[in-house]
């Protein structure tokens, strides 16, 4: 349970209070570009939605395996070939260059894999795949998924948080530009400053959603509190109940009492 | 193919304002808007674009000929991951406490549209000399762009301009009654809302710029 209470929080900050655009603000140039149709900002929420959670899992397959410092296999095939039993081998300096190259590959096989076999989510959202090559969002999530593995890691992930964090750094994509595109929908029927037309007045309305996001700071550690202090919580909630059944209880000896004679 | 296109003069102007990569194109805002609620960072991020930048656009330039159509863009990253890994090490070796205070953003260069929009327009079409040139421009441009964001939001936010390297106090510290500093500027909304109401003074000037012109013509 602790296990899936850590998840939870862990997908919910990511999502909501730390989201990918309000808070850290990568994902900005689809943001600001794709955001004039709900349809449209909607198919390429999901198109990051998707390569986000794949290419997090090769990266997070790579960095654990052979770049992060005293990864297994790197640093056999180091001792193996340098005949040094005790060398680490630290292969990070490679990261960016390699997460940025599994990006790539990734969008590409995406891409000709739901090409041949989903035409109609290619129709959907396959022209968005091409570009969110460039994305911030994914190499964003692979960086911060490198943060947690290794050595001197100090809150190690599995596998498991890395892709949890990587389908909801998406997820919180989606939610921003769908957000977004929706206000961009009702905005053609507003009368805006002629020099704040474009994009000047979607960043305006974007630091607007972006204070509204910041109401959400504290809800993870609230959250976390009210999940640690569970057994208090669940007392709590089940007083009503407790009572429900003492006032049973209360009634059933009578009950008996009044029906044995 | 060598001698059309702008000359490397234009390429360079261009860069400063008409094609300015925040402003007009508005490329690459993720380190705009991020780094710059202090103008040290900001700078600091200026230069490591313009130092990524140049040498991407001088090597992509000598290799144009071997450019194949389909894998260029995958090469482009490529050349540019490998220098940004060059900027981040010098950073993290040099100036530890700049390279902790901008974080993940100094690798999210790779992913900045404005470098892999330069070598797409430019860098891949033209000779060294506009390729360079064009560059500069660029960064310049960008730098400019930065550094107007940035001081509103340090000037607003903390009161200061260039806060440990030049100390210098633009609103004094006087009583909190006076001037409190303007916590949100410093936080993320502050950037959304001081880039999308400098882009409106930027158009509003140019609007106002060509009638003027206009009038003069006319």
């Amino acid at each position: 349970m602790n296990y899936l209470a850590s998840l939870l929080v862990l997908a919910i900050t990511t999502a909501l209070i730390n989201n990918m655009v309000f808070h850290f603000f990568v994902g900005n140039c689809p943001f600001i570009g794709v955001s004039r149709k709900v349809d449209m900002a909607f198919g390429m929420g999901a198109a990051v939605t998707f390569v986000t959670t794949i290419a997090a899992v090769l990266s997070w397959i790579a960095t654990y395996y052979i770049m992060a410092p005293g990864a297994p296999l790197a640093t056999w095939l180091y001792r193996a070939l340098t005949h040094d039993p005790v060398k680490v081998s630290d292969l990070s300096i490679l990261s960016y260059i390699v997460y940025i190259f599994l990006i790539a590959w990734a969008v590409q096989l995406v891409e000709m894999y739901i090409r041949k076999f989903f035409p109609a989510l290619y129709k959907a959202f396959g022209v968005f795949l091409p570009l969110i090559t460039t994305n911030c969002v994914i190499l964003f999530v692979c960086l911060e998924i490198m943060k947690h593995i290794g050595l001197d890691a100090a809150d190690p992930w599995g596998l498991d948080k890395a892709l949890v964090y990587a389908f909801f750094a998406g997820f919180g994509f989606l939610i921003a530009i769908v957000i977004m595109a929706g206000i961009r929908e009702e905005l053609d029927h507003c009368d805006v400053p002629k020099p704040l037309q474009g994009p000047g007045i979607t960043l305006i309305i974007a630091g607007i959603l972006s204070l509204a996001f910041m109401g959400l700071t504290g809800v993870d550690g609230n959250l976390a509190r009210m999940i640690a202090k569970k057994p208090a919580t669940a007392e709590k909630a089940a007083t009503p109940q407790a009572v429900d059944v003492h006032h049973s209880y209360s009634v059933a000896p009578d009950q008996p009492a009044t029906l044995n004679p | 193919m060598s001698n059309d296109g702008p000359t490397p003069l234009e390429r360079f102007i261009n860069g400063i304002l008409p094609e300015n990569p925040v402003y007009r194109q508005i490329l690459g805002i993720c380190p705009t808007l991020a780094v710059s609620n202090t103008m040290e960072g900001a700078l600091t991020m200026a230069g490591a674009v313009a130092f990524v930048l140049i040498c991407s656009n001088i090597l992509v330039s000598l290799i144009r000929g071997l450019l194949k159509p389909h894998l260029r863009i995958l090469v482009f990253t490529l050349t540019i991951a490998a220098f940004v890994t060059i900027a981040d090490r010098f950073l993290a070796a040099y100036m530890y406490d700049m390279s902790k205070l901008l974080g993940p953003y100094i690798p999210l260069i790779i992913v900045n549209c404005i470098i892999i929009a330069r070598c797409e327009i430019c860098a891949s079409k033209q000779r060294l000399g506009a390729a360079v040139m064009d560059a500069v421009g660029q960064s310049l441009g960008f730098m400019l762009g930065l550094m107007s964001i940035a001081s509103v939001r340090e000037i607003l936010g903390f009161g200061t301009w260039f806060g440990k390297w030049l100390g210098w106090r633009v609103i004094p510290a006087a009583a909190p009654e006076i001037w409190s500093n303007w916590v949100i500027m410093i936080l993320p909304p502050g950037a959304f809302i001081t880039l999308g109401l400098l882009m409106g003074v930027m158009n509003w000037i140019e609007a106002r710029s060509r009638k003027a012109r206009k009038a003069v013509a006319a």
